[in-house]
């Protein structure tokens, strides 16, 4: 599965979105978030966005005071990810309108529908800005 | 469940009834998360968590479906952001997703697919409430449902939902025909057997191409189950081929390549056709991360199309020199693969690669020392060495240990391999040990002992350079090498032979700041005090004897032994050197030195210690008495004394020389004639099962000795091995630490390298413990002026590496069973056998050619019938080679 999990983190190290695509039991998943955090947080601009980390590799990227991390297997590109991250934060901007960390914490549920749009199994089916926000505005018309 | 979501069926909005008050008053999923942003994190935010959770456990009884959904939307948000645990609500998620409004039945499947678990108990609820879901007409509710599944798929729900699943494969709805095709995925991984309903709809995705979205859900479906066993999908590599040459989409362009790295590997063949369009891409396309991975793929899987390999390089090469980092380190990892077989590509880069180990970013630093250590070759070892020793001493603390580690692995790997000059790797080790930051002690350590007895040309060497460390005061400040020096007192010791001046090491191991030691490092200073001590005293006793062979004056005195002179021409020399320094004189003062600094230590608690110190001070005590009574006696009748030849024992014992020992060597030892183990010994048999297992506390790895590794039926087998083992546990005792892992027994240190060399003269026909000795001996060769590589010893039955492979999980055993079956068309045959993936029988293959055909058919217009005729012939003889031979029209 390529894509194991996707975390997104405020400057301060406090977990705002949290998907995870294999089972993990909560201690576990608080730990590795822990030591992610710690990690990818310590890494300055001038460092690159790929980190190994267990037998995951973290691929992240930092958007004003959001970290996107992603998990993904040895074998994922890297590049394509990071490519994935960027479409997934122009996505969230087209919904919200210059996205910040405050929309993500108040409307977690349409964060996690956008990325249930985008990703299922790990696998990315879906890269089209306008195929994954059309269920969330036909939503949002119908409340 | 089905009650309570009935009565809220007027609607989500409108509530009502006893839980008005509830809902009136709720706080909102946005008052919860200000509630918190309030309180300061820590014991503020946690009561205020834990009143929420109150409320919650409230709030989500209650019977209104509007006020139960804002209740578990509160709660997934702690579930999921402050780790709350919501199991308990389990109940209630599946009873929100049975909801008519959408937007209930949405927060209860979100909150089902947070917090499930294969183990959640209300889980078989939810089976009815997916089924209905999954056939609604309703698109978004059949979506919901999907993306729930494939997340907390169980088998029970893949072998039950597997029908939906089916049906909705062929939805006229591309929205639904992508979910579903991304959650077969988990439901092939749950349930094996739905590989032979649902994979002929998966292949009709990957053939219809006029959808772009269902594509890319197809390609990464087969993309993961190939990443597993890929064979079983070579028979779609037309599809596959065709995709790669048609599709302009990145993302499935780049899970096709991932899919032909996989089968590349398989069919050679294969990489003739697709190495062409590949390069087409690399040269064409604009995306970095297609590019990348076209290297990746080139690299990796398709490494003799030199061609290829070299516009992959010029690729890599145009990475290095991007200013992105990004690029950088993936232009680095992707040289890293490139080493192995085009080594020449690593050799052009050499100048970025060792820019790249002073970066500010560590990640990139590693991979540039990792492809550094891919250039070193036994040419080179030494100037990359000093290279990586300079900058190790630049570099932070834990880079510096990063670079130590490698170079002892790389220098170290398959015994020394690399390794000629070994006076300049001892010195090596020596330098490592000094570095401030060292935190590789323990493996210095070892491979001072190992070079040490594997060696025998580097022991003088390897003496001066203990010295250097054991004489330096400072070097004991610092507790993370101590490990090292407990390796440079042994060799001190073991080699004093070859010292220049044993005094100085006996003041070196005697210094007063090995107090700081630990005491079992401390023991073995002081058990090399000992050897020193007795080496001193048997070379002033004995001064023109000491070259000469001993056995037959020790024999006179104590005939039931015989000692070996291992070393007696080599060490002629040297020992001559050190001889003449020793005066009168200076062994009383030696004297002197060792029984005033040693007293002390005689009433210490560390049984360790005190045992070893009372042996030092009683040859001391005895060597007094010897040395005032010589000046009483002619010289002459020195050999009547009966302390000198004590003396001589101790020091003959002592200067025994240790060669590596195989574990499995003792057994090998032949029962010498006429005697006659069982006669005093068997009743033994009950000590030595008691007394076996401790002498494994005297040593890092197993006893060789287990109960069923004897192939011997001789009677007096179990007393032998009763013998044998309460000697080696008394050996052990002493030697514990240097001894070889077996390779009969699990291995407990890893970092022993195989010793398969095959050269080595030793290896074959290793009778006994002595002729191995022995033999390395008689292999030994004065050093020339060119000065070849010296004999390392190599043992034949080191450790191998453990030849059983991880087994494939059973799971994708069946699903690539199932596949085959499948793709051959006759999964009407083997409905029963679903775990027989390799079974072979004729008819399988045949239809396997069928299917091919079929393929081929659709998918490449060139072949012409007549082909496909010669085909049929092919058919009855090339049973065979079938496994190779599974796309041959394709590739033809």
């Amino acid at each position: 599965m390529g894509i194991r999990f996707i975390l997104m983190v405020n400057k301060q190290g406090q977990t705002r979105l949290a998907q995870y695509y294999e089972y993990l039991t909560l201690e576990e998943r608080r730990a590795l978030e822990g030591e992610i955090v710690r990690k990818c947080l310590a890494r300055n601009e001038q460092q690159c966005s790929f980190v190994e980390h267990r037998n995951y590799k973290i691929v992240y990227r930092r958007y004003a005071s959001l970290f996107f991390l992603v998990g993904v297997d040895n074998e994922e590109n890297e590049l394509a990810i990071l490519e994935f991250i960027h479409l997934l934060v122009e996505t969230m901007d087209r919904h919200f309108g210059n996205v910040c960390e405050l929309d993500i914490m108040f409307h977690l549920e349409k964060a996690h529908f956008m990325l249930e749009e985008m990703v299922m199994n790990g696998c990315i089916v879906e890269t089209s800005k306008a195929n994954i926000l059309a269920p969330i505005q036909l939503m949002d018309k119908a409340s | 469940m089905s009650g309570g979501s009935g009565s809220g069926g007027g609607g989500g909005v409108s509530g009502g009834g006893p839980s008005l008050m509830d809902s009136l008053f709720q706080r909102t999923l946005d008052d919860l998360i200000k509630g918190i942003r309030l309180h300061t994190p820590g014991a503020a935010q946690s009561t205020f968590i834990s009143k929420s959770l109150d409320e919650i456990r409230r709030e989500i009884k209650s019977t209104d479906l509007q006020t139960k959904s804002t209740a578990l939307q509160k709660l997934t948000y702690l579930h999921s952001l402050h780790g709350i645990d919501m199991s308990w609500a389990a109940f209630h998620a599946v009873e929100l997703t049975s909801s008519p409004s959408f937007a209930h039945k949405k927060t209860g499947y979100l909150a089902a697919s947070l917090s499930f678990r294969p183990s959640t108990e209300v889980l078989l609820l939810l089976t009815n409430q997916l089924r209905k879901d999954l056939s609604s007409t309703n698109q978004h509710e059949v979506s919901l449902a999907l993306e729930c599944l494939a997340v907390i798929c169980t088998p029970d729900f893949a072998r039950d939902l597997t029908p939906d699943i089916f049906t909705l494969l062929a939805s006229s709805k591309s929205f639904i025909r992508k979910k579903s095709i991304a959650c077969l995925l988990m439901i092939f991984t749950q349930y094996p057997d739905a590989v032979r309903v649902c994979f002929k709809r998966l292949v009709e995705n990957l053939e219809s191409t006029d959808n772009a979205q269902t594509l890319a859900a197809t390609v990464g479906v087969f993309c993961e189950l190939a990443s597993k066993e890929p064979r079983s999908y070579l028979p779609l590599a037309p599809e596959f081929y065709r995709i790669l040459v048609d599709s302009r989409n990145n993302w499935v362009l780049i899970k096709v390549l991932k899919i032909f790295s996989k089968l590349a590997k398989l069919e050679p063949r294969l990489a003739k056709k697709v190495v062409e369009p590949i390069c087409d891409h690399m040269k064409r396309s604009e995306a970095k991360s297609l590019v990348f991975e076209c290297v990746r793929t080139i690299v990796s899987s398709f490494h003799d199309y030199e061609f290829a390999v070299k516009l992959a390089v010029s690729k890599i090469k145009e990475l290095l020199l991007e200013t992105d980092l990004n690029l950088k380190y993936l232009g680095l990892q992707g040289l890293l693969l490139v080493a192995p077989n085009h080594l020449w590509a690593v050799l052009e880069n050499k100048e970025v690669i060792i820019k790249s180990l002073s970066d500010v970013d560590r990640n990139i630093r590693l991979e540039a020392l990792k492809l550094v250590m891919s250039m070193v070759s036994d040419d080179n070892v030494i100037e990359i060495c000093r290279v990586l020793i300079g900058y190790a001493l630049k570099s932070d603390p834990e880079f510096c240990n990063e670079i130590l580690t490698s170079m002892l692995s790389t220098c170290s790997r398959n015994v020394y391999e690399m390794v000629t000059d070994f006076d300049w790797y001892v010195s090596l080790l020596g330098e490592m040990a000094r570095i401030p930051h060292c935190q590789n002690g323990e493996e210095i350590e070892y491979q001072l002992i190992d070079i040490g007895m594997r060696v025998k040309d580097v022991r003088p060497e390897l003496v001066r350079i203990g010295r250097d460390l054991l004489i330096d005061p400072a070097l004991l400040g610092n507790p993370s090498i101590h490990t090292i020096l407990s390796a440079a007192s042994w060799v001190s010791g073991e080699y004093i032979r070859f010292s220049k001046n044993p005094f100085e090491i006996m003041e070196a191991l005697l210094q007063p700041r090995t107090n700081l030691l630990s005491p079992s490092i401390k023991a073995i200073y002081i058990h090399s005090a000992y050897k020193v001590l007795s080496f001193c005293l048997h070379s002033f006793l004995f001064p023109h004897t000491s070259t000469i062979s001993v056995s037959n004056l020790v024999d006179e005195h104590e005939p039931g032994f015989t000692y070996s002179e291992s070393e007696g021409d080599t060490n002629a020399d040297l020992a001559t050197s050190s001889k003449n320094t020793i005066t009168r004189e200076s062994i009383i003062n030696l004297l002197a030195l060792v029984l005033s600094s040693l007293t002390p230590l005689a009433e210490t608690h560390d049984v360790e210690i005190q045992e070893r110190v009372r042996n030092v001070l009683g040859l001391a005590r005895l060597a007094q008495e010897e040395i005032s009574s010589c000046d009483t006696l002619q010289k002459e009748s020195i050999f009547a004394v009966k302390h000198s030849v004590i003396i001589r024992l101790i020091n003959d014992a002592l200067s025994e020389d240790l060669g590596p020992v195989s574990l499995s060597a003792q057994e090998r030892v032949l029962i010498p004639e006429g005697l006659l183990l069982e006669e005093d010994l068997h009743k033994l048999d009950n000590i030595c099962e008691q007394g076996l297992p401790i002498s494994e506390s005297f040593s890092l790895v197993k006893p060789v000795l287990t109960e069923n590794d004897s192939v011997s039926i001789h009677p007096n087998e179990e007393s032998s091995e009763a013998e044998s083992s309460s000697l080696l546990s008394e050996h052990r005792k002493r030697h514990g630490l240097f001894y070889l892992p077996s390779d009969t027994t699990q291995n407990t240190s890893t970092t022993f390298p195989p010793a398969n060399d095959p050269n080595n003269q030793i290896d074959t026909d290793v009778e006994d413990l002595v002729r191995l000795t022995e033999e390395s001996l008689v292999l030994k060769k004065k050093s020339t002026l060119t000065r070849p590589r010296p004999v390392v010893v190599k043992l034949d039955e080191g450790d191998r590496a453990p030849i059983a492979r991880a087994k494939a999980e059973s799971n994708d055993d069946l699903i690539s069973g199932a596949v085959r079956d499948v793709l051959l068309g006759n999964e009407d045959c083997n409905k029963g056998g679903k775990g027989d993936s390799e079974g072979g029988n004729a008819s399988k293959r045949k239809s396997k050619k069928l299917k091919e055909k079929k393929q081929l058919s659709q998918s490449d217009e060139n072949v012409e019938t007549s082909k496909q005729k010669r085909k049929h012939k092919g058919r009855q003889r090339g049973d065979v080679a079938v496994q190779n031979s599974v796309i041959p029209d394709f590739l033809l």
